[in-house]
């Protein structure tokens, strides 16, 4: 096996590994970190279920941003369902044999990828051409679009005007989850390909793509509204009412 | 009113305010007065920073990390997406980029990301983290109370982000620096060494009570009693002080009075517990709101009553209606012996606590109260959502019940009702302008500014339906439109309370 091959096994190594248990933490702590308050944004709903129907509109579509800004609603979206379809598309490369559905999502996959890079491009341009959003925009929010934006492309050119080596890459990365390591196919694409998604992975439990779990964590949306019927107290504050009764 | 030292902004030619362009520092010259040494040692606080503020912020941010789930999720998850970024009345009304609320947060994201977030630690110039500085701490007094803690950028954040939640942590990591705002902090202290937020003793509430008593005796021929601290009554009606003397607050009390009255239901006020406003929560201080909440425990366990009612206020509303459970176990569902101890006297056929707008709303639905609806003729009236209300709480059984029963209401009590914009009304409502801790003179550029949004949706609604009536249910909202009102050349006459109305409208027998 080559020394490339080598490097971007332990590459995919590193960054699964970081993706998860960085993740992981990052759960674990916003799920042991109390919220001792009730803070649903009202009007909220007041029933488990009602709060799962919320989070649902809220994380399928994007229900409060499709209230705020129609143009940060129409690119976000854009971009969050362009990436999903392209990531079920990317199943395939990673079992045999494939599921039925996985097929079936082949080409949304394909043609999704210009939504997604549409989308970005979108989000980008306002960072320079609205006032307001270029003011609060940092270097890494401008980074996190542009490496987003590389993994796009360069996903894009291997499936629009320079293959890669596909069926090659699929052994490689089954070989991975087998520990039975597979030469790996050397064209630029890919590289950068590879390169940007495993830095994209790495990144993600210290940076703000923590809005993806986040969301699930917050009280002004999580929350069911009934405090008058259900008496909500954290332990710290709990503990208060046992020094002073 | 005196001259304005500052630029009164116009008014829109529509009910919408047009966003401004980002405006660095246009209002970094307001600053509030800064708590003196009485108010943050009563408070128990240092009252200056000392060599060690740095210390003692950024470990009291660790613990408030360490407490609050909100804090800690709201600071990692912003992705600046700028969806917040025109939502905020003082942004709408001065420019200033921090008054942006996704800015605002950043003043305080910056020093976490710098000492709590390894990509800050390693490459701070890259995610925006920054040292924490003096100016900093300035930026975070200055800017943490240019916010009255509104929630509206809340209502439009793709994640909940509730920049109210981050200013009150901030507030309270300056008190814990010894960085206190004078305004809050004084009334804290008052309202837990005198009862309520004015200081009115209890001996000169009795007397403004017996005074009420004769001038609606005077006024309508009927005995309408103000009854207090009396053992056994039913209800402990606990309301915001500036109900006691304020104008216009006080014809909402009278209000609350003759509709007791006319229920024929005993009732009472506390002079211990005479105070629903509960400024902890302006400074995100979970142990002074409960300190202060506990009182009304108190009072209703002293005087064993069956229901408790609450006033009009809406930072208090939200108080009593989403924390008093948790605060002092004013409600149902817990099984501790402390919960149980208030929760076995109170009558489990009412929801407790119960807004005076349920009390009264619920009354009229059984046809127990009688109106004359001309005698409001002379108004046209608009309902101003108060925020604490519309999106920190809830009236009724249904979600939304907080917009519909106040509005019920008024239209059960007066012929000539109509709303203004849809976008600055229910969830969307625009503060105004002096909540949260802002309702101070010290801080008059920042209430006169940011009452805009809301001063441009009345403005239309005045032009073209002739609203003359500005119907509120929150003692804030009274206190800050009666004074900003003729800033934008209306009359602090238009200002009022939703039981005002009920008071006008309703027919008394002895």
């Amino acid at each position: 096996m080559s020394t490339l091959a080598v490097f971007y096994a332990v590459l995919f190594y590193v960054a699964t590994l970081v993706l998860l248990g960085g993740l992981a933490y990052r759960i674990y702590e916003y799920s042991r970190t109390p919220a001792p308050l009730k803070i649903p944004t009202t009007p909220a709903p007041t029933t488990r279920a009602g709060v799962a129907y919320r989070m649902g509109r809220e994380v399928v579509l994007f229900e409060s941003l499709f209230k705020s800004n129609k143009w940060i609603w129409v690119f976000g979206w854009m971009f969050h369902v362009g990436l999903l379809l392209v990531l079920l598309r990317h199943i395939r490369y990673f079992q045999e044999p494939v599921w039925f559905w996985v097929e079936i999502v082949q080409p949304f996959g394909m043609y999704a990828s210009f939504a997604m890079v549409a989308g970005l491009a979108g989000l980008w341009a306002r960072r320079f051409l609205v006032d307001r959003v270029r003011y609060i925009s940092t270097p890494s929010d401008h980074l996190m679009l542009a490496l987003l934006i590389g993994i796009g492309l360069s996903g894009m050119m291997m499936t629009f005007v320079s293959r890669t080596d596909i069926v090659a890459l699929k052994a490689f990365m089954l070989g991975l989850m087998t520990f039975d390591f597979q030469p790996l196919p050397t064209d630029g694409p890919l590289l950068v390909h590879l390169t940007l998604v495993a830095l994209l992975m790495i990144i993600f439990p210290v940076s703000k793509l923590l809005h993806a779990p986040g969301v699930f964590f917050s009280p002004t949306r999580n929350q069911t509204e009934n405090p008058r019927e259900h008496r909500h107290i954290a332990p710290w504050a709990a503990a208060l009412e046992k020094n002073k009764p | 009113m005196a001259a304005p030292q500052f630029e009164v902004p116009k008014l829109s030619d529509s009910a919408l305010t047009e966003v401004p362009e980002v405006q660095e520092g246009a209002m970094s010259h307001v600053k509030a007065f800064v708590a003196g040494q009485a108010a943050q040692e009563f408070l128990g606080y240092p009252w200056e920073l000392g060599d060690d503020w740095k210390e003692r912020v950024i470990g009291r941010m660790g613990e408030v990390l360490q407490k609050y789930r909100s804090v800690r999720v709201f600071l990692d998850a912003c992705v600046h997406c700028g969806a917040c970024t025109d939502k905020c009345h003082y942004y709408l009304g001065t420019g200033d980029a921090n008054n942006m609320p996704v800015a605002r947060q950043d003043l305080m994201r910056k020093v976490y990301r710098r000492y709590f977030t390894l990509p800050g630690k390693i490459a701070p110039w890259l995610v925006g983290a920054e040292d924490l500085t003096r100016e900093t701490l300035d930026q975070w007094f200055n800017y943490y109370h240019q916010c009255s803690e509104c929630r509206r950028c809340s209502v439009y954040c793709p994640y909940g982000i509730d920049t109210a939640e981050i200013t009150m942590a901030g507030r309270e990591i300056l008190n814990y620096a010894g960085y206190g705002q004078k305004y809050s902090n004084e009334i804290l202290a008052k309202v837990q060494k005198i009862g309520n937020n004015l200081g009115l003793p209890g001996p000169a509430l009795e007397d403004t009570l017996a005074g009420l008593e004769e001038d609606i005796e005077m006024d309508t021929g009927v005995p309408v009693k103000m009854p207090l601290d009396v053992e056994g009554a039913e209800i402990l009606l606990v309301t915001p002080s500036a109900d006691f003397f304020s104008e216009p607050h006080v014809e909402s009390l009278i209000g609350y009075a003759k509709v007791f009255h006319a229920a024929g239901v005993s009732w009472t006020l506390s002079s211990h517990a005479s105070e629903a406003g509960n400024f902890g929560l302006f400074n995100g201080s979970y142990e002074q709101m409960r300190t202060i909440a506990m009182r009304i425990r108190d009072a209703a366990l002293e005087l064993g009553v069956k229901r408790i009612v609450v006033g009009e206020c809406g930072h208090a509303w939200r108080v009593a209606y989403s924390y008093w459970n948790t605060l002092t176990g004013i409600g149902y569902g817990g099984d501790d012996p402390f919960a149980k101890q208030l929760q076995d006297q109170l009558d489990p056929r009412y929801p407790q606590p119960m807004h005076i707008c349920e009390y009264t709303w619920d009354l009229i639905q059984q046809g127990v109260l009688k109106f004359d609806k001309s005698a409001n003729d002379h108004r046209v009236i608009t309902f101003h959502d108060s925020c604490n209300v519309a999106r920190g709480s809830r009236m009724g059984k249904e979600p939304g019940g907080q917009f519909t029963i106040p509005r019920n209401i008024i239209k059960a009590v007066a012929n000539n009702f109509h709303d203004m914009a849809a976008e600055t009304i229910g969830e969307s409502t625009f503060c105004c302008g002096g909540g949260g801790g802002v309702l101070t003179d010290d801080l008059m550029e920042v209430r006169v500014k940011g009452a805009l949004p809301r001063m441009n949706a009345y403005n239309a609604v005045a032009k073209d339906q002739g609203v003359n009536f500005l119907a509120l249910i929150c003692a804030i909202c009274k206190a800050q439109f009666t004074k900003v009102l003729p800033y934008y050349g209306f009359d602090m006459g238009q200002v009022g309370g939703v039981h005002q109305l009920v008071s006008t409208a309703i027919k008394l027998e002895d």
